[in-house]
Formats: C-alpha cells, structure tokens, sequence
C-alpha cells in the first residue's frame, strides 16, 4: 500500500578529513599483520614462493582495503538531528541507519582521541535506555562536535519524563 | 542505583536480619570453603600437624566472620528509600528510592526453608550485568512477605485482563502435573549431564576411584559390534538426559503459580527445594515472548517470558527471572502471555511474510556454510588422498540445512496489531515477541552489501527491556520504512525522500 515511501539519507557529510584518519587507523592493524610476516619470511627456509605468496597476497589485500574502505566509509557516512529526533548512516560494506527520537536520549557524549586529535576531528555519542541503541557519529570536525552536543543537550533538557 | 552515604531525617527504626541466619551462614561458608578445608586438612595430614585442628580454626573464623555480618548488617524502609547498612571495617550505606524498585525476589534455599527464613533482593531497574540490588540474606519468611508486598504496594491504576479485587490477587496460571511430559525435552538436564560426567572421568582419572558398574557396561559394549555399541551408547545417553532434565524440571518448576496482584504487580512463585518468589511491576513490562526450542516444538511446547525494563532475559532455565511460564502446553503459553499483555491478538495474528528474497538468503546461507565441509573434504580426499567416505558423510549437512533454511524462512515474520510490533524468527529455538510500542526508544536499520543487493533490510526495534533489540529480519526495504511510520507515527515524517513526501 506504501510501497513508495522511501527514507532519504541524512543531510550532513562527515568531514573529509575523517578519509585520512580512518585510512591511518585500518593501516595500524595491517602493519603489525604484515610485520609478522615479514619476520616469517626472513626467519625461515624453505616453502620460499608459498611465503612470498602469502606476503604479497596481504600487502594486496590490505592496499585494496585502505583505498577502498576510507573512501566507501566517506559516501556513506552521514548524520542529521531536528528538534524530534537523531538520524545517521553508517558503516561501508555493512551499513546501518539509527534513529531515535530526541525525548527517549540519555546521554550526549563528545570524545576526542589521540588519534582523532591528530585530525583535528572528534565523536560524538547519543545513548538511550537501550543498551542496543547508542548512536555514535565519527570524523565530525571539533566545533560542529561541540555545536551538535550543544543542540542535543538543549533539546533533551526540554523534554520532561526518564526516557525509558 | 546505590548512593553511598546519604543520610534521611526520617524515624523509620534500623532493623536487624533474623537471628536464626546466624545457623545459616556457617553451614553455607563450610559448603563453600570446603576445598580450602580439604586442602588444610591434607595439608595438615602431609606436615604432621594436626589437620583436625586447622579444621577447626578455619571453622571458628568462619562462625565469627557470620557473626559480625550479620551484627554490622541492618536495614531500614523509608517512606522513600530503602537502605541496608553493612560492612565492618569498610561501612557502607546503600540506598535505593522506592519507586525505582522494580523487582522483588524472594528465594528460600531447602537450609533456609528449614529455618523458616527467606533471601530477599531487591532489584531495581538497571541494565548492565554488575545490577545484583540490594540483597537481604536472610529474613524470616513473614518479614520477607511484609517487605514484598509494602515495597511494592500502589494504588491499582492498571487496566487489566484478569479483574483483580482490591488486596486480593487473581492466579493467571498454575502447574499441571500433565505438563511433565515437556520435561525431557526442556534439556536442562544436558548441562548437569555434562558436568557429573565430567566430575565422575576426573575422579576416575586424576583418583583412580574404579567404578565397577562403568566397567562392567564398558566390557559388554567391547564384545558388541561396533554398530550395535554406538546405538546402545547414544541410546543409554538419550534416555539418562531426558531422567535427569525431567528431574531438573520437576525441581525447577514444581508449584510454578502465576499471578497478578491488585498492586499492579505480577507474582511468579515456582520450587520444589529451593523457592523462589518473584514479584515484577506491571508498568515496567513492555511485552512478552513466547520461545519454542525445535525439541518442544513437535511435542506443542513454549515457554513465556517477561519483557520488562531493568530486567535482562538472562541464560539458563530461569532466564534471569523474567520466565512467566516454564516448558507447557503451546496454547496456555499463548493464553498466559494474552493475559499479561491484555491482547490475545499478537500472539495469534497471521504475520506478513519476509517474501522470496529472504527465503533465497535462508537456502544461500545455510548451504553455503553447510556445503563448504563436503566440498572441503572432497577437496582432500581428490589432492590429499584422503578417504572418500568422510565427503560422502558430510553430505549429510547440506542435506540438513535445508530443511532448516525452509523452516527459519517459514518462522520469518513481523506484524503490527494494536499497541504491539509483533516479530518472529529463529528454528533451532524459534521466538515470536510482542513488544509494545511505547517501549521502542529507537530504530537500527542494518543492510549488508548482500542485503543491499537483495532488497532486503534487517529492522531492530531498540528498547531498555529484555533482549534490548527485537529484529524483524530480511525485512523487504518497500515495506521497512513503512512498518516503521505506523509503529511510531512522526518520527521519520522529516526524513522521508521529497520526491515521494506527500505521502507522509
């Protein structure tokens, strides 16, 4: 009967530095990967062509993964607040749109990494009384992270009641 | 849920717990401390000292330790508060307002229930794992009912299915002796199983204690043939698992009475050794969910269970107290759970089906991962030489998930009657819940790249009760967005596409 009725993506891009940021983190993982092999292929005899293999195998894998993933993660990341309610898109291959409504939030949390700090970028994270539930918003740049928790916090002050 | 340290003008007089736990709490730390004693006793034994006498030093300590326990422990209820005081170096006062107190549980082991005595908690509504509440171990039987029905008395404002008279209460459903028959399939005999078996090899092994009976059942299956031994083995296996979940059973659930009480609470009261009494507020349930595990299932079995803020469904049979009705007949689970929402209608209605697309994702996923044994054996067997039967056997998987995608496509399926979100999914254990919508504080909507290209979107209601999330899965997209404006009316208005907006 509503077939038509589709859920538009949020207005609001994440910063584009948050492509560099994601890139530097996914490549932490892959490095101490690919050191470990290395050590492998220094340390030992034999089966030569099978751990040169496996090496350039993961070095492709991972140089896909960190082109791909910072890229993909930017089109897809996107987030938006009214008055009513808390809107974002997330994720890359798996993705996940979360909404909730302004008058069941929680808490309102910004957290700034070491990392992120590097960026220039910070997070910020909605709960509600569900544990299933919290609605985190990455790479956003530093003053619209705290205009954001500023908005967010005005609004659900307004909102009478325990939210659960 | 604790503020430590608050103080409250009132007059309310600190009350002690009852004497006669002091008999109680020696014997339970002996129970508990006794591989510490058996150590000191070999220990004892080993150094030529006597172990009888460290035995009786630990023992004294222990007797002591109870006393001053019980000495430093004392409570007190509060027209607002409820508040234990306890500890004897480290004092500490734990408070908890009155109206956060959202569960009562009142347990009486068989040592207790010789005393006459009863362990109290009281629960209030937090969700995370560390929420013990306040725990009053021990009272005596009436001051625990006193306590029960005080901390949570308030006027009956509740519109409810069984009409309850003031200060009465209206018992929704009580234990059948008829209902035994699910006993041997509820599998909760599985785990103690496990662990006497595991006990009884360790004991054999590590004490070379010789059990003649095995011994003797070992060397008769020796002269069997091989066949003949395995169907005997899992035979005899089969038939001690179902003695021992219908003795767990019997001992869990013996007595089980639900009922509602004019307060607005629901009363679970259940044992044959140890009772245990449980009292939930009414305005706290936010659903209910009826599970059937795929052994019940062909025997018409269900189990119904609470859906309420501040309490986690939790493992195990008692699934952490939200259990409204233990392994029974299909049809009184679903009157049970009618009774409690006030709705037959979610529990019965027709769901809407999740279209061929899911069932496609059901048959791909199970054959995918249930084809990749053969496949992989086949592999071995064809480069490594490995025998052919082992392929030939695994064929049996795929030839299992079938079956099985089939009936977790079947299961597969979301509906929206009245106050309720009502989904259901799952076949090895298949669940339908009914969750109100005034309890949905949000919504994920999850697609992976496959769902993507499917068309498909798995729906999860977030809300502070139970589970925490109630999926509708592999939900077609053109009726996700939908389902979610009729649920919750408003919420997506601004975020819907302005090409198609006037629709919303």
């Amino acid at each position: 009967m509503t077939e038509s009725v589709a859920l538009r993506a949020p207005a609001h891009r994440v910063s584009p530095r948050a492509i560099g940021y994601w890139t530097v983190r996914a490549s932490f993982g892959w490095l101490v990967l690919l050191v470990a092999q290395v050590g492998w292929l220094l340390g030992d005899l034999g089966h030569l062509g099978l751990r040169v293999g496996v090496l350039a195998g993961t070095a492709g894998v991972a140089v896909l993964h960190l082109v791909v993933m910072p890229q993909w993660r930017y089109r897809v990341h996107r987030w938006e607040t009214t008055d009513e309610a808390v809107y974002t898109q997330t994720g890359w291959f798996t993705q996940e749109r979360r909404i909730a409504p302004i008058s069941r939030i929680q808490t309102v949390d910004s957290a700034f990494g070491v990392l992120e700090r590097l960026f220039g970028l910070a997070n910020v994270t909605v709960t509600t009384a569900s544990a299933a539930g919290p609605i985190r918003i990455h790479g956003l740049r530093n003053d619209d992270a705290q205009r954001l928790v500023d908005q967010l916090t005005r609004t659900t002050a307004a909102t009478p009641g325990d939210a659960t | 849920m604790t503020e430590v340290g608050t103080v409250v003008a009132t007059g309310a007089p600190w009350q002690r717990l009852s004497v006669r736990m002091l008999a109680v709490h020696p014997v339970r730390e002996v129970l508990r401390a006794w591989p510490v004693l058996i150590g000191l006793l070999f220990f004892g034994r080993a150094r030529r000292v006597d172990g009888g006498l460290w035995g009786l030093v630990a023992l004294v300590v222990v007797v002591l330790l109870g006393l001053a326990r019980w000495y430093t422990t004392t409570y007190r209820v509060t027209p607002e508060q409820v508040q234990v005081r306890r500890g004897l170096l480290r004092r500490e006062v734990l408070t908890v307002p009155r109206d956060r107190v959202r569960t009562v549980d009142v347990t009486a082991s068989p040592l207790h229930r010789l005393l006459g005595l009863a362990r109290v908690v009281i629960g209030t509504g937090r969700s995370d794992r560390q929420n013990d509440g306040l725990k009053l171990d021990a009272l005596s039987t009436a001051d625990a009912e006193r306590l029960r029905t005080e901390l949570l008395h308030r006027p009956a404002a509740v519109t409810t299915q069984t009409p309850v008279a003031p200060g009465s209460e209206a018992v929704i459903t009580r234990f059948q002796p008829a209902w035994l028959r699910y006993g041997p399939f509820s599998l909760s005999g599985l785990v103690i199983v496990g662990v006497v078996a595991g006990f009884l090899s360790r004991l054999a092994n590590e004490a070379n204690v010789q059990f003649g009976f095995l011994e003797t059942v070992a060397g008769w299956l020796a002269r069997t043939a091989v066949w003949l031994a395995v169907v005997e083995v899992i035979l005899l296996f089969l038939v001690v698992v179902a003695a021992t979940s219908t003795a767990a059973y019997v001992v869990a659930y013996w007595g089980f009475r639900l009922s509602r009480q004019a307060s607005g609470t629901l009363h679970i009261m259940r044992g044959l050794l140890t009772q245990r009494s449980i009292t939930l507020e009414e305005r706290r349930l936010r659903g209910v969910e009826l599970s059937e595990t795929l052994l019940l299932r062909p025997v018409g079995g269900a189990r119904c269970i609470a859906v309420a803020t501040g309490l986690r469904v939790g493992r195990g049979a008692e699934r952490g107290g939200s259990l409204l009705l233990p392994p029974a007949p299909f049809a009184e689970a679903v009157r049970v759970g009618a009774d409690v929402l006030g709705d037959p209608v979610p529990l019965t209605v027709e769901l809407v089906r999740h279209g061929p697309r899911a069932a496609r994702r059901r048959y791909t996923r199970a054959l995918v991962t249930t084809g990749a044994v053969p496949v992989a054996f086949g592999l071995l067997w064809w480069f490594a030489g490995s025998p052919a039967w082992l392929a030939l056997v695994a064929l049996v998987l795929p030839a299992l998930g079938v079956p099985l995608a089939w009936d977790r496509y079947r299961n597969l399926g979301h509906a929206l009657v009245g106050r309720h979100l009502v989904v259901r999914e799952g076949s090895l254990v298949r669940r339908r819940t009914a969750l109100n919508r005034d309890g949905i504080i949000g919504w994920n909507l999850r697609q992976s790249f496959f769902q993507r290209r499917a068309g498909v979107v798995t729906v999860e209601a977030t809300t502070a009760a139970g589970r925490q999330r109630y999926a509708a899965e592999d939900v077609p997209a053109g009726l996700a967005v939908p389902l979610i404006d009729q649920a919750l009316p408003g919420l997506l208005a601004p975020f819907l596409d302005d090409r198609l907006g006037d629709r919303a």
